[in-house]
């Protein structure tokens, strides 16, 4: 947080100073426009405010609340307190479905910038159709998880699915992708990341069109070839793009679940069990609500940790214009 | 950010918990001529049998005017999360379908009424027992069924091999599978689950036990084991299609038997219904075994909520839906799962249709029955450790003394 509030306070602008003006003011006004214009902010909030009430900061805590209770969904709870953390903590599954998210982030993080990048950097430049194109890409973004992981499966098929029969022609023995422990996580990957390509070209696409273009113009009148303009203009001037990209690939990284569910259930043999598949059934399918409850906070409190780290990082690395 | 509101959300929340955990008070106190609706949550009606439900819920309302009943018909699938979902919110219907092997953890949760007054004479006695606890009757079997071997004729004549019979032994089956196989056509000459149910049957096939005599630690990691789980995998790929082939996607097998690709199926007697004239010539036989015969019986029941308002409508549902003279009937000439009646003669009708020719063996099956094992709340658990296990063994990543070894440590950490 300090450092988007430094990055502000370090141009005071117009706006700083009418805020200083107006400031008494505020403070000489009576109790009832106070009242008033608290009640005008309330009314504007409610339509937002009343269904993020309901529907996470109520679950939030009820879920706390269940987290420090044994419950099996149908009997009445049992007090153990933190027990349900202690118990995960050391438990094999739990490790596993941590490990293999970050398995799923690693994998997909780089596929999904890299990709994304090439993407948006070829459709800033001036090809025909490039409209089309553009949602072409967006596409299988607003396409749902389910259509997308059948198709996928249908298309990484062992024994007849296209993918394979592509490298039967040029001489190689595709894996056995959703069927082979090895390669389950693979495929989720890849799946996932073509996906999400289109979402990342859209911010990518924006944050380019916003560099100006003479710092291009001087820089190639400085002798700069394609590349020292990549790395020296583009990427740097790109950066809080890249932020933003990269503080929401992790947040969703960590919470991937529907893709998994449809492509794989967490199988074969826990090779693909991700953490949110993992709440998923211990609630569900093992009657275990408390250690699914405490799991989703572990989560949660795990997702806070990774993203003030890189909040605090982005200092090192974001440069805002 | 100010901490006192959170803390006083926290407390009204925990207040909010906690009333709604004790607001649950039935009272059974309807009169006999006031209009009740109750509802009633099923799978077992659920792929085909919807319109014979309707059937006997019209018999019902037209004997009870003053009832009504309100019918939600889920699949299989998703049945059981569905019901632990309404049950943890409280909002189950009166009368819901149970499966035998989630009654125990039921009925120590306290989510199903003792049922009282029940003329217990009118059903088949092993089957009600099996629903009794304490001496009290949990729930009312609907229906019972089981798995036997079914088979397509002209399969078998074309690879000159003859009929399956009741004395076959698992050397037999192989011995036809391998000679009905052909690849090249698309043809398979067995299928059967690698899963948990075929498995704790294989395994009494062979003679060997799942779970020991006290209940607190398994058996199955045993010569036996290895044999039923060797039998199980090593099928899939020489004559049964694999997981990549489409093995484990519902309606997989029954499409390929109907296709007329199949030679032997493993399968229950509630899909017979569906074959009908495709394939063309089929019957069934009771499963071979290998040093004894043994066959999955299941069945199904009807319990009432603990929280019911109307337990007394809802009890006269669950009773009238399983053992009432129009659903026998109905079962029997739809060709549904058996009614679970003490009456032999109303099955008698069920025994003279043809198609399968062979009905006898549904009974003959039930002369040595396999009961799945029950360990309680970690049932699920026990279910995907042994699948797991096995889906290893299929794919030949593990053998099947290494896997079994696996599986049964954990499941042996479940037990204590």
């Amino acid at each position: 947080m300090t450092a988007l509030q430094d990055s502000r306070s370090g141009s005071p602008g117009p706006t700083a100073t009418t805020k200083r003006h107006r400031g008494p003011e505020v403070r000489r006004k009576t109790t009832g426009t106070r009242l008033k214009y608290g009640l005008t902010v309330a009314v504007f909030l409610i339509p937002s405010a009343l269904p993020l009430l309901f529907f996470t900061i109520i679950p939030m805590f009820s879920a706390f609340w269940i987290s420090l209770n044994q419950w099996n969904l149908v009997g009445p709870m049992k007090w153990v307190g933190l027990g349900n953390y202690g118990k995960l903590i050391g438990d094999p599954g739990t490790q596993g479905a941590f490990l293999h998210t970050i398995y799923y982030i690693v994998g997909y993080l780089p596929l999904v910038y890299i990709g994304g990048l090439a993407i948006a950097l070829a459709l800033n430049s001036r090809i025909r159709g490039r409209s089309m194109m553009r949602g072409l890409y967006f596409l299988p973004v607003v396409t749902s998880w389910i259509v997308v992981a059948l198709v996928w499966r249908w298309l990484l098929n062992p024994s007849t699915g296209i993918v394979n029969w592509l490298l039967g022609l040029i001489g190689v023995t595709g894996p056995g992708w959703w069927t082979d422990p090895a390669w389950s996580m693979p495929s989720i990957i890849v799946a996932s990341a073509w996906k999400d390509l289109g979402f990342v070209m859209v911010i990518l696409l924006a944050g380019l069109q916003a560099i100006p273009e003479d710092l291009y113009e001087a820089a190639t009148v400085d002798g700069a070839g394609r590349w020292r303009r990549l790395f020296s203009i583009t990427l740097p001037m790109l950066s809080p793009s890249t932020f933003f990209v990269i503080v929401l690939s992790l947040i969703n990284g960590f919470q991937v679940f529907d893709q998994v569910y449809a492509m794989t259930g967490g199988g074969p043999n826990n090779s693909s069990q991700v953490v949110v598949q993992q709440i998923y059934d211990l609630t569900f399918r093992y009657g275990r609500a408390g250690e699914a409850s405490a799991l989703s906070w572990l989560l949660f409190l795990f997702i806070l940790v990774i993203t003030l780290i890189q909040v605090r990082g982005q200092k090192k690395w974001v440069h805002y214009a | 950010m100010n901490k006192k509101p959170l803390a006083s959300l926290g407390l009204a929340l925990t207040a909010i918990l906690a009333m709604s955990g004790c607001g649950s008070a039935a009272s059974s106190n309807v009169s006999s001529t006031e209009k009740v609706t109750i509802k009633y949550s099923n799978f077992i009606s659920n792929g085909g049998n919807e319109k014979n439900l309707d059937t006997i819920v019209q018999a019902f309302e037209k004997a009870n005017p003053n009832i009504t009943v309100q019918v939600t018909t889920l699949p299989y699938k998703d049945y059981t999360t569905a019901l632990q979902t309404d049950l943890a919110a409280g909002t189950q219907a009166d009368t819901f379908d149970i499966e035998y092997a989630n009654l125990r953890s039921y009925v120590a949760n306290g989510a199903v009424a003792p049922l009282e007054g029940v003329d217990g004479s009118k059903y088949k006695q092993s089957l009600l027992q099996s629903y009794q606890s304490d001496g009290k009757q949990y729930a009312l079997p609907s229906s019972f069924s089981d798995v036997i071997l079914y088979y397509n004729k002209a399969l078998f004549d074309a690879a000159k091999v003859a009929y399956p019979t009741a004395s076959w032994t698992w050397a037999d089956e192989t011995a036809a599978a391998k000679k009905i196989t052909d690849s090249a056509a698309g043809v398979y000459g067995d299928f059967q689950n690698v899963s948990f149910y075929e498995f704790y049957k294989a395994l009494a096939q062979t003679g060997g036990k799942f779970l020991n005599d006290d209940g607190k630690s398994v058996a199955f990691n045993s010569p036996q084991g290895i044999k039923a789980a060797e039998w199980l995998a090593g099928k899939s790929g020489t004559t049964m299609p694999t997981p990549a082939q489409g093995a484990g996607t519902p309606d997989f097998d029954t499409k390929l038997f109907k296709d007329g690709k199949l030679g032997m199926l493993h399968s229950g007697i509630w899909v017979a219904s569906s074959f009908a004239d495709s394939p063309k010539s089929w019957d069934i036989a009771v499963e071979p075994g290998d040093t004894q015969k043994a066959s999955a019986e299941f069945s199904n029941a009807i319990g009432v909520s603990a929280n019911s308002k109307n337990k007394a409508a809802a009890q006269k549902w669950a009773e009238y839906m399983t053992s009432s003279d129009v659903m026998a009937q109905t079962r029997i000439s739809a060709g549904w799962e058996l009614p679970a009646t003490s009456d032999d003669s109303v099955l008698k009708p069920y025994l003279a249709k043809d198609k399968p020719a062979n009905r006898k063996a549904i009974f003959d099956a039930l002369d040595n029955v396999a009961l799945p094992p029950v360990i309680g709340d970690n049932q699920q658990k026990m279910v995907d450790i042994i699948n797991n296990a096995l889906g290893e063994v299929e794919a030949k990543r593990s053998s099947a003394a290494d896997a079994l070894k696996g599986a049964a440590d954990q499941i042996n950490a479940l037990l204590k």
